[in-house]
């Protein structure tokens, strides 16, 4: 018997080019081809117009003495160092007002997007307004406001305003006294670290007698004393002693203590301004995104209304609210460079300025820092990417 | 087929590279029919926009002398306000032909950054600006005083010398913006200012209330600010150089754009070559044989534009001190033109 052919079975062998696995292999060999010449095409047109343009380049800079002063620095610096330790103290400074910026951004956003949806018309429109305001001037302008209102405002250092506990506001910052503690402080960081593990240890206990018996235990208030009453029981037996090194008043400036510029407590201040009003339409649209009948089943459950917000609510929100919120650290770590404006020695102010100019290696120094911003927001990225999957919706 | 466009790839990068070495600076300015000159943001006396807008000082008149002598037309020229940051970057990447922006001349700009020194319009040297009510006589007393500075500058790496030197306590305020540097002293951020003596004065000048404040007598540096052209094109930066040179010989003859007509029937031989009468001095530049004659005519000789710009009578009141001619106990001094 003869089979007869239907020609299903054989592939539609139609002509070469029209086969799509073969076109779209063709279509991303000449795409991969054209971005790689793009790609050697400025490569080979910077090295050419270096080259016409007579300049030294490389990165042998970074081992040379620097020779200008940095004027807030969380290493030693002096004018002997190198610039890789330049490199350093604005990375550091950076970091610093990034962390603090979002850690403070953070609380005050989280807060006013509350606010925003508080039944209380006075409440949640003062909190509209400060979103509304914040968020529709540039940041540099509120940078610029904030830190010359501020020196403004501020008394001249010979009429400092004095605080309680030999701390001090005047144009040049904030001066506090700094703690040095003896050596048998030692023994308290023992206590606290054992007090920290007492606590964990007391809040897996109340969870798992809770689960059982449905008792609650007052973890919170109980944990607070555990630290307190631990820590200073130490304190007391081992002897240790905290001396205070108190900023003094010399003829220029204060000395001593810990001094925090006012370059940085404006970009600080400026940037969580800035940024907690994003966050706070980010709290808002992830609370309303959980819809209504979600608070009446917790309800109905008989859940209290901490507990409701705790554990029906706020999950709920968070899987809305986190990856916008990746993006506004993200801004924020970024935005930090504009302390360059204001005199704050971050990272651009430092490196891709000052150093830039001493050197004239300018390809060098901008690839450097996009280099530490780009691996800053990968950081920060990857870091929310995993709070996210933890927080993310478990579908069975 | 990915060779083929990778090898076509790298001969277009190849060929892009070669034209990025450009062609002589004379030909494109001559072509666009302006010169392109980078100047400050606004320091009075050396490039700042005037009362009508029109960029006005000592370093905008060089740039105005430098068109006069290819265009014959002082305007042919448009001015770039740059930062003390960008201010090389510009200049190495062609953005202005020519940089006059108070630029000290030190060793590493002049060897590493593709750039070239044209000459000293300006013998200046840092000094510092205090409030008078602090009651400071001596630079030495500023131990431990906030210090405002613009970043980028020599001046940062002087002031850090100083202080080192004379083992007293360094403490800076860095701004990326002069304007920014200036408003943090006035406001109190800092004790002092501290830039080139003669930008101090000038922007003493600007202050509400100028004797409030005071310059210490301390000079503790050499700054010679002069016009800085990209490296390479020797015909270009012999038009930058003999045109600052013009402006020295002129006032040395005594040729001023009042007497520069009159002078062209001078019989002195110096002055002759110099306004194009005598000689063939033009076209090894490039230019019209009246080069310098057109400088004269349009922007005058230098002590003309230092009277006008910075000298004793105007705000900024400086007297000419080291930028008077050698003759007159100076150190401004032109190679004869011969």
């Amino acid at each position: 018997m003869t089979t007869l052919d239907t020609g299903r079975d054989a592939a539609p062998r139609a002509s070469f080019f029209n086969d799509p696995v073969i076109r779209g292999i063709i279509y991303q060999v000449v795409v991969a081809a054209l971005l790689l010449g793009f790609i050697l095409w400025i490569i080979g047109n910077t090295a050419a117009n270096l080259a016409a343009q007579n300049k030294t380049t490389g990165f042998d800079f970074l081992w040379r003495t620097a020779g200008f002063d940095i004027s807030f620095s969380l290493l030693p610096w002096s004018r002997a160092s190198y610039y890789w330790e330049a490199f350093l103290v604005g990375l550091l400074n950076t970091l610093l007002v990034a962390v603090v910026g979002i850690f403070f951004a953070t609380i005050l956003g989280f807060t006013i997007g509350i606010a925003r949806l508080s039944t209380n018309f006075i409440v949640s429109s003062l909190a509209t307004v400060y979103i509304e305001v914040i968020r529709n001037i540039p940041l540099l302008l509120q940078l610029f406001f904030w830190y010359f209102a501020v020196l403004k405002a501020m008394p001249a250092v010979r009429n400092s305003f004095e605080l309680p506990f030999d701390s001090f506001i005047n144009q040049r910052g904030i001066m506090i006294p700094k703690p040095i503690p003896d050596e048998q402080f030692g023994f308290v960081w023992i206590g606290l670290a054992l007090a920290i593990l007492g606590v964990i240890a007391l809040r897996y206990w109340a969870r798992k007698r809770l689960e059982q018996t449905g008792k609650r235990f007052p973890v919170f208030v109980t944990s607070v004393a555990i630290l307190i009453g631990v820590t200073s029981l130490v304190f007391w037996i081992s002897g240790a002693s905290v001396d205070f090194e108190v900023p003094v008043l010399e003829r220029f400036n204060f000395r001593g203590g810990l001094q925090l510029p006012p370059e940085f407590v404006a970009l600080a201040f400026g940037l969580t301004i800035y940024t907690a009003a994003f966050i706070a339409e980010t709290v808002r649209g992830g609370i309303q995104a959980v819809s209504h009948g979600q608070t009446e089943a917790a309800e109905s459950l008989g859940l209290k209304d901490n507990d409701r917000l705790r554990l029906v609510i706020v999950p709920q929100a968070l899987r809305v609210i986190i990856p916008p919120l990746t993006s506004q650290y993200l801004n924020l770590t970024k935005n930090s460079s504009l302390g360059a404006a204001i005199g704050y020695p971050e990272l651009v102010n430092v490196f891709s300025g000052t150093s830039l100019n001493q050197t004239g290696r300018a390809i060098e120094c901008i690839a450097i820092t996009m280099l530490v911003y780009l691996t800053f927001s990968l950081l920060t990225s990857a870091i929310m990417n995993w709070y996210n999957a933890r927080v993310k919706l478990v579908e069975r | 087929m990915q060779k083929a466009l990778v090898s076509i790839a790298v001969a277009a990068s190849l060929g892009l590279g070669a034209t990025a070495a450009q062609a002589a600076i004379l030909d494109d300015v001559k072509a666009k029919g302006y010169v392109q000159c980078g100047v400050t943001g606004g320091v009075p006396g050396f490039s700042a926009p005037d009362s009508n807008n029109v960029w006005t000082g000592i370093e905008v008149d060089f740039c105005r002398a430098m068109a006069a002598a290819i265009f014959n037309d002082a305007d042919a020229v448009r001015f770039t306000s740059l930062t003390s940051q960008e201010r090389f970057t510009a200049l190495s990447a062609g953005e202005v032909d020519v940089l006059s922006r108070t630029t000290t001349w030190t060793m590493s700009r002049d060897t590493q950054l593709g750039i070239s020194f044209v000459g000293t319009m300006f013998y200046d040297g840092q000094g510092f600006m205090v409030r008078k009510d602090d009651g400071i006589e001596s630079a030495l007393d500023l131990s431990g005083a906030a210090i405002c500075i613009e970043s980028g500058t020599t001046t940062e790496l002087n002031a850090a010398d100083y202080f080192a030197a004379n083992g007293m306590e360094f403490n800076t305020v860095v701004f990326v913006d002069q304007d920014e540097v200036v408003k943090a002293y006035e406001d109190g951020r800092c004790d002092v200012y501290t830039t080139d003596s003669s930008a101090l004065a000038a922007e003493r000048s600007k202050f509400a209330n100028p004797d409030d404040h005071i310059i210490l007598p301390e000079v503790i540096s050499k700054e010679p600010l002069g016009p800085v052209v990209r490296a390479g094109d020797t015909q270009w930066f012999n038009i930058a150089r003999w045109t600052y040179f013009a402006l020295l010989e002129a006032e040395e003859l005594g040729v001023s754009s009042a007497n520069v007509d009159e002078q062209l029937g001078s019989d002195n031989p110096a002055i002759k070559r110099l306004l194009g009468v005598e000689g063939e001095f033009g076209a090894p530049l490039g230019l019209d044989n009246a080069w310098a004659y057109q400088i004269i005519k349009h922007v005058g000789n230098y002590a003309e534009t230092y009277e006008r710009n910075v000298g004793p009578s105007t705000p900024i009141g400086l007297e000419r001190g080291l930028n008077a001619l050698w003759k007159d106990g100076g150190i401004q001094y032109s190679p004869p033109i011969r």
